[in-house]
């Protein structure tokens, strides 16, 4: 245990010396998420319908943008072998991994998600909503893209494959995800969405770590 | 014990060596020696389990390898510098020992950093270290973590005429102390009780 807590800090403290890394993804939600209600204009009743959905996707471009260097680095100067070959087993330090890079991109995006929400003239209600959304939806999204990163990891144009590979794999969540606000705001409750979310978490929680380590073992032979 | 049967490895196509066996026992140490090329860091990546052999059985201490019981009687050391650059020396051998379980003073590493002359490095980047001076960051482990079997993949490139001296006297006091090694050198190295073994000759 004390393995995966030593990454996991390991991992923020890097994420601190490189701050432009964790930068770039926030800025990027953040101005992708502005630009919508600029191009569109001030009609508020348009703009409540379609900001879930543009939240969702912004965050989940977002979070795209880091992926390809989740496990690169490790492999490029040789800590992924020495994870491997290290007493604690692999797969709790891919999940420390993952959880640290959660920590550095899912959970920035969660607690600005409702700021921005305000420039669609969302609800507090439905921001709460959408916050609960994201704090379950932002893990699975990294869960699910850390099998795509240990699949492309060590190929050449392997991000642009990467974004081939997990895109589709996070429709499921992009769904349940901005469904649970705009279901809320129609009077249906979020309930069910929700549901469906933490599932869908739940799953990926005990899956996700266990392929992504087999498809590191894979990268590194 | 260590012992290799009929050990066969490949690099895509290419068969490297096929049928190589040996076995180590404590006080004893390996010198892989062959051309460029020849397959020595594949023989040592197969030996260490990163990259299974196409033929052939490791056995340690009786039983098949790699095995967590394996992992925890090892350390390899590979070309990689296998450090952070942007964390210090200090950050990245307690990051180390962490990964193995070991909760390493501030104290004790230290102390191991300054044995490889890393005195007044310990708080800078890595980044900013020279080639020679990453490698001792990363043979500082062997300082921190008691291990019977030392895998060294070119232990002396990048290392000062000092350095090397150093890292020769580390692997004679393992050696006599019961520990083994196995280690590829283009160099000759002045140890005693010393199998060696050409590989693709």
């Amino acid at each position: 245990m004390s393995a995966v807590l030593a990454i996991i800090r390991r991992d923020l403290l890097l994420a601190v010396r490189r701050k432009s890394e964790v930068f770039t993804a926030l800025f990027f939600f953040i101005i992708v998420v502005s630009l919508f209600p600029l191009g569109i204009g001030p009609e508020a009743a348009l703009l409540r319908q379609i900001a879930p959905g543009i939240l969702w996707v912004a965050a989940l471009l977002a979070t795209m943008l880091g992926l390809a260097r989740l496990f690169a680095p490790d492999h490029a100067d040789g800590t992924l072998e020495q994870m491997v070959l290290a007493s604690a087993p692999l797969g709790l330090l891919v999940a420390g991994k993952i959880a640290a890079h959660w920590l550095t991109t899912g959970l920035p995006l969660v607690l600005l998600a409702p700021v921005l929400g305000l420039q669609f003239g969302l609800e507090a209600d439905a921001l709460g909503v959408l916050v609960v959304a994201l704090l379950l939806g932002t893990p699975l999204l990294s869960l699910i893209g850390a099998i795509g990163a240990a699949l492309t990891l060590g190929l050449r144009g392997g991000g642009l494959l990467l974004s081939l590979l997990v895109l589709p794999l996070y429709v499921p969540t992009l769904i349940f995800g901005a469904g649970a606000v705009e279901a809320h705001i129609s009077g249906m409750g979020a309930g069910g969405h929700l549901s469906l979310l933490a599932a869908l978490l739940a799953l990926a929680v005990f899956f996700a770590p266990w392929a992504a380590t087999a498809a590191l073992r894979i990268a590194l032979e | 014990m260590l012992s290799v049967n009929g050990l066969s490895c490949a690099r895509g196509e290419r068969t490297l060596f096929s049928g190589l066996s040996f076995s180590l026992g404590e006080r004893e140490w390996l010198h892989i020696q062959g051309q460029n090329g020849a397959g020595k860091t594949t023989l040592m990546r197969a030996l260490v389990g990163l990259s299974p052999p196409i033929a052939g059985d490791i056995t340690w201490r009786g039983e098949a390898a790699p095995s967590p019981d394996f992992f925890r009687d090892l350390i390899y050391l590979g070309h990689h510098a296998a450090v952070k650059e942007e964390l210090t020396p200090l950050e990245n051998l307690r990051f180390s020992a962490a990964l193995d379980g070991i909760e390493l003073s501030e104290r004790d590493a230290l102390a191991a950093l300054i044995r490889l002359g890393l005195r007044g490095r310990e708080d800078l980047p890595v980044r900013v270290l020279s080639a020679g001076q990453k490698r001792r960051v990363l043979l500082s482990r062997l300082l921190v973590r008691p291990a019977r079997l030392w895998v060294l993949d070119e232990p002396f490139t990048a290392l000062d005429v000092k350095a090397v001296a150093q890292l020769s006297e580390l692997i004679v006091a393992h050696v006599t102390q019961g520990g083994m090694a196995i280690l590829t050198s283009h160099q000759t190295i002045p140890l005693a009780n010393g199998k060696t073994l050409q590989v693709g000759a």
